[in-house]
């Protein structure tokens, strides 16, 4: 509480860019990869002390940037000045020698192992674990990131993985940490702490460059702002007297388009969907076990699950799809006909989809082209292509096409490996395929993580269009912005315990924080009933 | 300086069929330093008649050369060798078949030499208790007997994983030697021929009991199941949906599971069809080229064919010509213990080599080579 309030008051305060010699001066960087020019001599100064924006939508060169600063890829040309002197970075443990931190986007982190045992990789100087686990402990209260060291990576969730790479960053007392992304998981309250963090880094002189896709967080905890498009600077600016939609405006290179839910959800519907006392034990110890969820989803409307990453996001999706049945059958109804007992293909055959939070190797097969992922979700929902169980590729290449063209997914040959798709392409593709049925009902999960702010907006339009259409969405996002923007109603999942939902006019966000934070669950003593059924 | 292995966007097709040619090439170098070392070892440097260390390597060249001759070009240049050579690939390649399903669906069985040993034994059953009958029933039935016990055999580490989560390498790997040391002791035991002067063997199969032979020359029938099998495994790949959940759930579980295809049930599937195929490769032997039940049925194709079916890149057609430079191994092998004296290990130094170059070479599939400049460091806080 104390840091939170430390924080507001400092955020209160104007920013201004400290005016020191740049730390990091990068000059003429240019990457090649073929003749596709991922950077295209891009300049960038880093002063000490401060918090540099890097924008820019999926597929403007900052991660290709980003990774040459921390010496995972070499620039074809350009030069690097380390506190004014030209440096050569050939690999990450180099960048880490010079005082280069780097909190990935996407995780690298080895599943098999633990907590400590992946923190120990990235440390030249070894200690003893336990002593690594203390320090661990320490530094994830300071900085409110919850750890327990002795987790195995395999078992935490997205979220908590992502705190584990940001305490592997800090414990090497980095003079410039990158962050890709960092709060795209966390709650309100916990991107507060995490700001009042950078704040503390910078007062002792530490710079940040900090990639978002959250222009509101960038207005308010940045000082400066490089803006990149294709791979060229084409702005910098001072992000706190520019508004949101014109730092959107020069990412993107035109206005975003806002979202049009002009229909009200239309009232008085028959539900679609419908969850009664669902419970489901953990399937692994380190898993959230469900209890006693129910929620209805009417046709018409969009419903949003809110929680933190870990609270039992992912098995909710799972007793919902069908890829874990449960027992009972009548605590999942689809359209009235009970089905929890069903398998996924049955559900489908009902007129459900599901789009999971994992596009690649759980929504998507990597190595498949785009052509045979349509066959994953669709080979049994009458599309045919099957006829009598042998393949029919036209059909399969027609409906993927015709996937790509509604949802603009951009891809460099007809019929690409999904796994070569960017995010957001991907992420478009995979949620296309499932509204491409029309499907009565929908559970997606994680719509836009990941993906840049002008695919973001094409899923959502279609999130909304779909529903107002007569189907039944339920989209569990850890996006609060999400949420609020395209539910109607609003539900917080936490510790396997779900909210009773609200309409999301009226809602503030401190009153979902709150539920996020545990508020919403029953109290101690109801806990030991739950599971009974 | 250095070389870096840089991951492709996409798989390259090129690679995919290069690889198995550059592991040839590779393994032919292998091969070449392993004959000139054989030739430097066995000369006795110190005697000026050999011509010193020079003319040792001379000669080391020589033998490659040879060798070479020897191992890949003489087994085919007369009809009776050619004949053997296909005798050899038949099995390994019905094998192998089975086998690629199998490893495309991430399940790994290892097994396969057992299933040929209980193949041989299930379907020897009627011919060694019924020994008069030649009726036009005895084949087909001896054949799906064969194939029936391989299924079966194979149905058992499928069970054990499914059921209790048992790595089925090991299972299936272990039940090689049970297979083998069963028909070892039926050979020498009960199923002995009484009228066979205690040699370890069983009566031999005669009449209605042997498959026959096509055309004029020793090349039997089960050629026609390897290309049957290949078709149909082919077919079943690249046109149906039972290979689309194969394909599916080897590459990405959870991606199946998603589609509503079940993993254990695709274990067993996939168990079943290699041990069928394995134990048809089985009873062809012994109610074939051998012509009786011995105590051993296979000099490794089961695991031979693991070789294949990765060379043949996981691909029923692949494993046809694969299964055959494999079987020129075999014969190779003799050629080369008989003209050069060389270990009759050869064959599988060779194979061994093959496997490792194949394996290393298909990287290239999904990475590329990348030479990375390293800039000079100039400060000397960087430098470690």
């Amino acid at each position: 509480m104390e840091l939170i309030k430390e924080g507001a008051a400092s955020m209160a305060q104007s920013r201004h860019r400290p005016d020191s010699p740049p730390l990091l001066h990068a000059i003429g960087i240019t990457k090649l990869f073929g003749s596709f020019k991922a950077n295209d001599g891009i300049d960038l100064a880093i002063r000490p002390g401060e918090i540099h924006a890097l924008l820019g939508e999926n597929g403007a060169g900052k991660s290709t940037l980003v990774k040459i600063l921390y010496g995972v890829l070499q620039p074809t040309e350009g030069r690097i000045l380390w506190k004014g002197q030209p440096v050569g970075i050939p690999n990450p443990s180099t960048a880490r020698k010079l005082g280069v931190g780097m909190v990935f986007q996407h995780f690298s982190l080895f599943e098999a192992l633990t907590v400590v045992e992946n923190i120990a990789l990235a440390l030249s100087d070894r200690k003893s674990r336990s002593a690594l686990a203390r320090e661990i402990e320490t530094i994830s209260l300071e900085y409110g990131l919850p750890l327990n060291p002795c987790s195995v990576i395999a078992d935490l969730s997205v979220g908590e993985r992502q705190r584990v790479e940001i305490v592997r960053c800090l414990l090497q007392n980095p003079e410039l940490i990158i962050m890709d992304e960092p709060t795209s998981v966390l709650t309100p309250q916990e991107a507060d702490d995490l700001f009042v963090t950078l704040d503390r880094l910078t007062a002792r002189g530490c710079a940040v460059l900090y990639i978002s896709h959250r222009l509101e967080e960038v207005k308010r905890i940045c000082h400066h702002a490089t803006i990149l498009r294709h791979g060229k600077v084409v702005s910098e600016c001072d992000p706190q007297k520019e508004t949101a939609a014109k730092l959107a405006t020069m990412m993107v290179g035109v206005e975003v388009r806002k979202l049009s839910s002009d229909l009200p959800p239309p009232q008085n519907t028959r539900t679609r969907l419908s969850v009664q006392n669902l419970s489901m034990p953990q399937p692994h110890p380190f898993a959230v076990a469900l209890s006693n969820i129910t929620l209805e989803v009417k046709a018409g409307e969009v419903m949003g699950i809110a929680g933190i990453a870990g609270n039992g996001q992912g098995e909710l999706f799972d007793a919902l799809s069908g890829e874990r049945p449960c027992h009972a059958a009548n605590s999942v109804s689809i359209d009235g006909k009970p089905c929890g007992d069903m398998g996924v293909t049955a559900r489908r055959r009902m007129g459900a989809a599901f789009v999971p939070e994992e596009r690649l190797g759980h929504g998507a097969v990597p190595r498949m082209r785009l052509s045979d992922n349509v066959l994953l979700t669709r080979h049994a929902t009458g599309d045919g292509l099957l006829r009598g169980g042998v393949l029919n590729p036209d059909a399969a290449r027609e409906l993927s096409d015709r996937v790509s063209r509604s949802f603009d997914v951009r891809k460099g040959t007809p019929d690409p490996e999904a796994g070569s798709l960017s995010g957001g392409n991907l992420q478009k593709f995979v949620i296309g395929r499932e509204i491409d049925r029309q499907p009565g009902v929908l559970v997606v999960s994680q719509p836009t993580w990941g993906v840049d702010a002008g695919a973001a907006a094409i899923i959502r339009q279609a999130l909304i269009d779909l529903a107002r259409s007569g189907s039944a969405i339920l989209v569990i996002s850890q996006d609060l912005d999400e949420v609020l923007e395209i539910a109607d109603h609003v539900a917080v999942i936490s510790k396997g315990h779900l909210s009773p939902s609200r309409p999301t006019s009226g809602l503030t966000r401190e009153e979902i924080g709150l539920l996020m934070g545990g508020m919403g669950e029953p109290h101690s003593a109801d806990r030991g009933t739950a599971y009974a059924g | 300086m250095r070389v870096e292995l840089v991951r492709r966007s996409e798989r390259s097709a090129a690679m995919a069929y290069l690889s198995p040619l550059l592991a040839l090439l590779l393994t032919l170098i292998g091969g070449a330093l392993i004959v000139i070392v054989w030739r430097l070892s066995t000369v006795d440097l110190s005697n000026p008649a050999s011509g010193g260390f020079f003319g040792a390597l001379q000669q080391g060249f020589v033998d490659y050369g040879r060798f070479l001759y020897v191992f890949f070009i003489e087994p085919l240049t007369e009809l009776w060798s050619l004949e053997e050579l296909v005798a050899k690939a038949t099995p390994i390649i019905l094998v192998a078949i089975g086998l690629s399903l199998c490893y495309l669906s991430n399940t790994w069985n290892i097994g396969a030499e057992g299933q040929i040993a209980v193949g041989a034994i299930t379907g020897s059953f009627l011919p060694i208790f019924f020994p008069d009958w030649h009726g036009p029933f005895m084949l087909p039935a001896m054949l799906i007997l064969g194939m029936l016990g391989g299924m079966a055999y194979a149905a058992i580490p499928a069970l054990l994983k499914i059921r209790f989560g048992t790595n089925e390498i090991l299972t299936s790997l272990m039940l090689v030697y049970v297979a083998q040391l069963f028909l070892d002791y039926l050979a020498r035991g009960p199923w002995r021929n009484p009228a066979g002067h205690n040699f370890p063997d069983s009566r031999a199969f005669d009449g209605g009991q042997i498959l026959p032979t096509l055309f004029d020359t020793n090349i039997r029938i089960s050629l026609i199941f390897v290309f049957v099998a290949a078709f149909a495994a082919w077919f079943l790949m690249r046109w149906t949906k039972m290979g689309f959940q194969i394909k599916v759930l080897g590459q990405a579980p959870r991606a199946g599971a998603f589609a509503g295809f079940s993993q254990s049930r695709m274990v067993l599937i996939t168990f079943l069809i290699s041990g069928a195929l394995a134990g048809l490769a089985g009873i062809s032997e012994v109610a074939g080229p051998v012509g009786q039940l011995r105590t051993t049925v296979s000099p490794g194709y089961g695991f031979t064919a693991i070789i294949v079916a990765f060379l043949g890149r996981l691909n029923p057609i692949g494993a046809i010509f694969a299964g055959f430079l494999l079987a020129l191994s075999y014969l190779g092998g003799e050629g080369a213990q008989i003209a050069l004296g060389m270990s009759d290990q050869t064959t599988r130094v060779f194979q061994g080599m093959l496997l490792f170059f194949v394996l290393a070479c298909d990287s290239f599939i999904f990475y590329r080579l990348q030479i990375v400049r390293t800039p000079v460091m100039q400060t000397g806080t960087v430098a470690s």
